[in-house]
């Protein structure tokens, strides 16, 4: 049951890496049973924005509320509620896929967390490794392991940073069909992306992160999808 | 108290198994603490009536070099694949966190400890079924551990970590060396009593205020 409010509602956020400022002024509103996909340039600020929303970085200024809690004075109840799916793995190459994830199901204090890790790598197509240790398992197959990781503990939202990366396009699928279950359920996604394709067919809901800000469609002097797909194709462009 | 102590398990747990399967972290130590003791052997001349002078100084400088050694392997392992941060996204307190690194890490210490003990007896010549040493072992390896846990969680965060670590961990785990040679002379009969009685209550107050310090340390140090 999720809580009364957003999913995650953001107000003029702000975040500099000593006189190099990343995020600044940004707000974000994603409801629940909400989709979002933020495309930006290398260095925009994706990640930086959900290692904040996820805890693991801290913000000069502004206010953040996850799952209906706020970042500063709450963070232990928001990492309980909130999956994350980043650059890293977060596993470890001496464990087992198994292993790891039953490690992680005891730390969120999941019930019977084997049959729950068990669960997950079966819904990442990753049944037949569970008993393969990690470092033996291609990039493809990690990142696979690490999204059943993140859905472990049936988060209400889960943010994932550019996850299609490394995937083959069997597990791509099925990271979209795992994604668009998430959101049918009521619960929320914010996802990072460089694929505008993928971005757009994935979602209605896209926003481009850019000189510290979220530009959604309308804003920017953007109406509609199409009008806003060329702004943000244009402007990924313009940073290469 | 089980909200603390179930994860501090698990993450012990976990690290056993991670060294059982690559036996990197213990055996590298063990080798090393082997040829620290073999060239302190050749080098000082530790006859009978210098025993209690020089042993206890070899087996701390081994001990603490080993510390060091040990402590920096445990968090790399962390930092591999971003281990660290996974357990930080766990709605896992801090301090939990720090005490299950810390006890992993003392547990380590100890084993390679247990092996080299009898290596210590046989080539200075002195006996180790001392109930008053082996108290003296346990009290300094705890402050060992969470002193180095804490450092090491700055020091793996930094370029030149390996030689961050020693600089770091050094200058405050002094007072516990100097304890722990002092109580392990004391204990091998130099000044019988006396300095035990000064020094092993030292070591174990020491602990009590890294025990409380640590934690609170460690959780301002992982927040970015």
């Amino acid at each position: 049951m999720n809580p009364v409010g957003d999913a995650i509602r953001v107000e003029g956020l702000e975040k500099s890496f000593g006189d190099w400022p990343v995020l600044w002024n940004l707000d974000l509103t994603l409801g629940w049973g909400q989709f979002l996909v933020l495309f930006g340039a290398n260095g925009a600020g994706k990640s930086t924005l959900l290692r904040i929303l996820s805890t693991q970085a801290k913000a000069d200024a502004g206010t953040a509320l996850v799952a209906g809690h706020d970042l500063r004075r709450n963070p232990q109840f928001v990492r309980s509620r909130v999956g994350v799916v980043a650059h890293r793995t977060f596993l470890y190459d001496d464990l087992t896929s198994l292993e790891n994830l039953v490690y992680y199901g005891r730390l969120f204090g999941l019930k019977d967390p084997e049959k729950r890790a068990s669960e997950a790598l079966s819904r990442l197509g990753m049944s037949r490794r569970s008993g393969h240790r990690l470092r033996s398992l291609s990039h493809g197959m990690q990142k696979r392991v690490a999204i059943a990781r993140a859905i472990l503990h049936q988060p209400p939202i889960l943010m994932l940073d550019e996850p299609e990366s490394g995937l083959d396009r069997g597990s791509v699928e099925i990271l979209k069909e795992l994604l668009q279950e998430w959101t049918t359920s009521g619960r929320s996604v914010i996802m990072t992306t460089h694929d505008i394709d993928l971005g757009f067919s994935w979602t209605g809901q896209v926003g481009l992160l850019a000189e510290g800000k979220i530009h959604r469609p309308g804003s920017s002097g953007t109406d509609g999808v199409a009008e806003f797909r060329r702004y943000v194709t244009t402007s990924l462009e313009s940073n290469r | 108290m089980m909200q603390l102590l179930r994860p501090v398990l698990i993450l012990v747990g976990k690290d056993i198994l991670l060294e059982w399967r690559s036996r990197d972290l213990v055996v590298s130590v063990l080798v090393f603490s082997l040829l620290i003791v073999i060239v302190f052997n050749f080098a000082l001349n530790v006859t009978p009536q210098r025993v209690t002078v020089l042993a206890p100084g070899i087996i701390w400088v081994t001990f603490a070099f080993a510390a060091t050694l040990a402590m920096n392997r445990s968090f790399v392992r962390e930092m591999e694949q971003g281990g660290l941060d996974g357990l930080l996204l766990s709605p896992v307190s801090r301090d939990a966190i720090f005490l299950g690194k810390a006890f992993g890490s003392f547990l380590f210490m100890l084993l390679v400890e247990i092996a080299l003990l009898p290596v210590f007896g046989v080539l200075l010549n002195f006996s180790i079924l001392s109930f008053t040493l082996v108290l003296t072992i346990v009290l300094a390896t705890l402050g060992f551990a969470l002193v180095g846990t804490l450092f090491s969680a700055i020091a793996v965060q930094t370029r030149s970590r390996e030689i961050m670590l020693p600089v770091l961990f050094f200058p405050v785990i002094l007072p516990v060396i100097i304890a722990a040679v002092e109580a392990s002379s004391a204990s091998m009969g130099s000044e019988s009593g006396v300095g035990l009685n000064r020094w092993l209550p030292l070591l174990a107050i020491f602990d009590a205020l890294f025990l409380v310090i640590c934690p609170w340390v460690f959780a301002v140090v992982v927040e970015e």
